[in-house]
């Protein structure tokens, strides 16, 4: 109760001396303040790019599996990446024999100097895709129609590009209709799809694209590698079921023993997330580990001027005992003076942490756009801030705590 | 009986050697007793004055303050005695610069278990008592050292403490602002309060009911002050010496020693 009484007394008249000592205590709190200003601005930076990352996974859409050939790290020295890529057969075999994929499209992708009348790119990303497409990525047709099974069988000259191509090209407002020079062939575009800001995986801004008939795409690179394939699953219970058809077709079909590892990896959104949260932990001890550093170094300039302040101060802690402040009451008020310090210095680190954050936040097209301080990161700092003046403090208000008050009162 | 001290002594360690501050002390005082503690330096009254203070405990022997056995206590319990029995009044003042004379005096309240509530009115009525009513909102460095040991006077009354412990109370003081001071020390007497204090100055001593005289440890004299040889011998010299001042030049105020310097001013 008296301690409480005096903790509170205290912190008022801690809180009146950090005031009138403002550059003393700024510098003295310096290493708290950074420590605190780089935990919270990680923290809310990551939690910016988690935030961005989740909506990315989120237009990828849950019920997707994502499967490429994958050379195994023990086979890097004899193996080929040509070997081990998805072959068309391959993906047509999936297809039938797989129950838990309901439909699959590969991707080939490639890029074509590209022209529409005087205008000219010299690198547009040309995607070879299967009708299926439209329903595994579920990307909106905006206008004209999506691929039909004929363009596919017929390996037609038409295209679907996207509404950046529009901008990019000068085409008209609406293009369906018009004729794109790709890669020297004429091409008729029959639809335009919207365009996904894919940040982390479409390499960075959007741009144009162009989509066409998978049969086409190899017309025009007859020895490309397909990149990819994506498939459908008939629900996302069923992640585990297709993982293991696709992994038992594959292996079958490229005549793996049971020694030898895949050469092809699957993966689903989940996969990405629980990557993606290894590498926040990763960042998160990382950034811990130099917090605790800054914070340690805080903590000693905390004791540097607190031992300062306790022999300064030798008389007054004299005088108090004399008139009848028992030792737990002078560590008490010691402590409550270096937690206060700390607080400051945390109060401070967390304004300094937030405006860094809204620096970053105001970058345009940052993927940190998110990036917020929570609550318990604010919670984290300041428990941070008051056990550094704790630990730290502690020596200095237990050597106040001891003085002798005879000698207390002698000293000069 | 408020102090009843029998066979006192105090020894500490200097290295290999034992040195006998006190040697076996018996005083006894009673309330409302005005009693100044005199001697050479070396002779233990700082360290009688600090057995007396609760500040230490003695080696050997007893120590009853109120009937309580101080000896037997712990360091928190004298801590609580300092605080509720005891007010002390130091030479250099001992006053916080940095808060006001309010705040100075309300100090001990800050470690007391009873007055924490009211210290705001104890401390202005103690701040009454030392006649400073009007410089409540004050810091140490804008009051004179007179006041400054006003203020330090007021600290040590405001638990109402059962003896006032001076020492040296008037050591860094100029002789006006001195005689300012014991007066101050009469007024509470005159009020009830016991008064202990330690001196080397005959003239402060002279204000004193009863001197207590230490040498080497031990009480050398114990007499009221009226029959105290050296005191008496002291008064003597001070007389003639005032007599020769009045010869050599004009009449001015008695400033006598042997009547009270009450509202004294040179």
């Amino acid at each position: 109760m008296i301690l409480f009484r005096i903790a509170l007394q205290t912190f008022g008249l801690a809180l009146g001396q950090i005031w009138s000592n403002k550059v003393r205590s700024l510098l003295t709190t310096l290493g708290v303040i950074i420590g605190v200003a780089s935990v919270v601005a990680v923290i809310a930076a990551l939690q910016g790019l988690k935030t961005t990352v989740l909506d990315e996974f989120e237009k990828l859409g849950a019920n997707r599996v994502y499967i490429d050939g994958q050379l195994p790290r023990s086979m890097w020295a004899t193996g080929s990446w040509r070997d081990v890529q998805l072959k068309l057969h391959e993906i047509e075999t999936i297809r039938e024999r797989c129950p838990s994929i309901t439909s699959i499209t590969p991707e080939l992708w490639r890029s074509y100097p590209t022209e529409y009348g005087d205008r000219k790119l010299d690198s547009v990303p040309t995607v070879g895709i299967w009708p299926t497409w439209h329903d595994i990525v579920g990307r909106q047709i905006i206008q004209g129609r999506p691929f039909i099974p004929i363009d596919e069988s017929d390996r037609r000259f038409v295209c679907i590009i996207n509404d950046k191509a529009i901008e990019e090209l000068d085409l008209p407002r609406e293009p369906v209709g018009e004729y794109l020079r790709i890669a020297g062939k004429r091409f008729l575009i029959v639809g335009v799809v919207e365009t996904v800001t894919l940040n982390l995986f479409g390499g960075g801004d959007s741009s144009a694209e162009v989509f066409v008939p998978f049969g086409t795409a190899q017309v025009l690179a007859p020895r490309a590698w397909i990149s990819h394939a994506w498939g459908s699953l008939s629900s996302p219970e069923h992640v585990d079921d297709a993982k293991a058809e696709i992994a038992f077709v594959l292996r079958k079909m490229r005549e793996l023993t049971a020694e030898d590892e895949d050469t092809f990896q699957i993966e689903v959104i989940q996969q990405f997330i629980d990557q993606f949260n290894a590498m926040a932990k990763g960042i998160t001890a990382g950034a811990s580990g130099i917090v605790g550093i800054s914070l340690l170094v805080g903590g000693i300039g905390i004791m540097n001027i607190m031992l300062v302040s306790v022999s300064e101060r030798t008389r007054e802690i004299g005088l108090r005992k004399a008139i009848g402040a028992r030792p737990g009451v002078i560590l008490v008020q010691f402590l409550v003076e270096s937690v206060t310090l700390c607080l400051a210095g945390g109060a401070i680190g967390l304004a300094a942490g937030q405006g860094l954050i809204s620096l970053i936040r105001s970058i345009p097209e940052s993927p940190l756009k998110d990036a917020s301080v929570p609550a318990w990161a604010v919670i984290l700092a300041v428990g941070f801030s008051a056990s550094t003046g704790v630990i730290f403090g502690m020596f200095p208000a237990i050597k106040a705590a001891r003085l002798d008050p005879i000698e207390a009162l002698r000293h000069d | 009986m408020t102090i009843h001290i029998r066979q006192l002594t105090k020894t500490y360690k200097l290295g290999v050697e034992r040195v006998h501050a006190l040697a076996g002390v018996d005083l006894d005082i009673t309330q409302n007793e005005f009693v100044a503690i005199m001697g050479a330096s070396g002779s233990g009254k700082s360290t009688l004055m600090h057995i007396l203070g609760c500040l230490d405990r003695p080696t050997t022997g007893s120590y009853d303050l109120n009937n309580k056995p101080m000896h037997k206590m712990g360091s928190a319990g004298l801590a609580r005695v300092r605080n509720e029995e005891i007010g002390f009044i130091f030479q250099s003042f001992e006053l916080l610069n940095r808060a006001s004379a309010l705040k100075n005096v309300m100090l001990p309240m800050i470690y007391s278990r009873k007055h924490w509530l009211t210290a705001r009115s104890r401390a202005k009525r103690a701040l009454e008592r030392v006649n400073l009513a009007d410089r409540i909102g004050h810091k140490p460095n804008q009051l004179s050292g007179g006041q400054r040991q006003r203020v330090a006077i007021a600290r040590a009354l405001v638990n109402e403490p059962s003896i006032l412990l001076a020492d040296e109370p008037t050591g860094n003081l100029d002789s006006t602002t001195t005689n300012e001071i014991i007066d101050l020390f009469k007024q509470l007497h005159d009020e009830g309060q016991t008064i202990v204090i330690v001196t080397h100055e005959e003239e402060v001593a002279s204000h004193a009911q009863r001197i207590v005289r230490l040498r080497d440890g031990i009480v050398e004299s114990d007499h009221p002050t009226a029959e105290d040889p050296i005191h008496r011998r002291w008064l003597a010299g001070a007389a003639a010496a005032a007599q020769e001042a009045a010869d050599n030049t004009e009449p001015r105020p008695s400033q006598g020693h042997d009547t009270p310097a009450t509202g004294a001013s040179a």
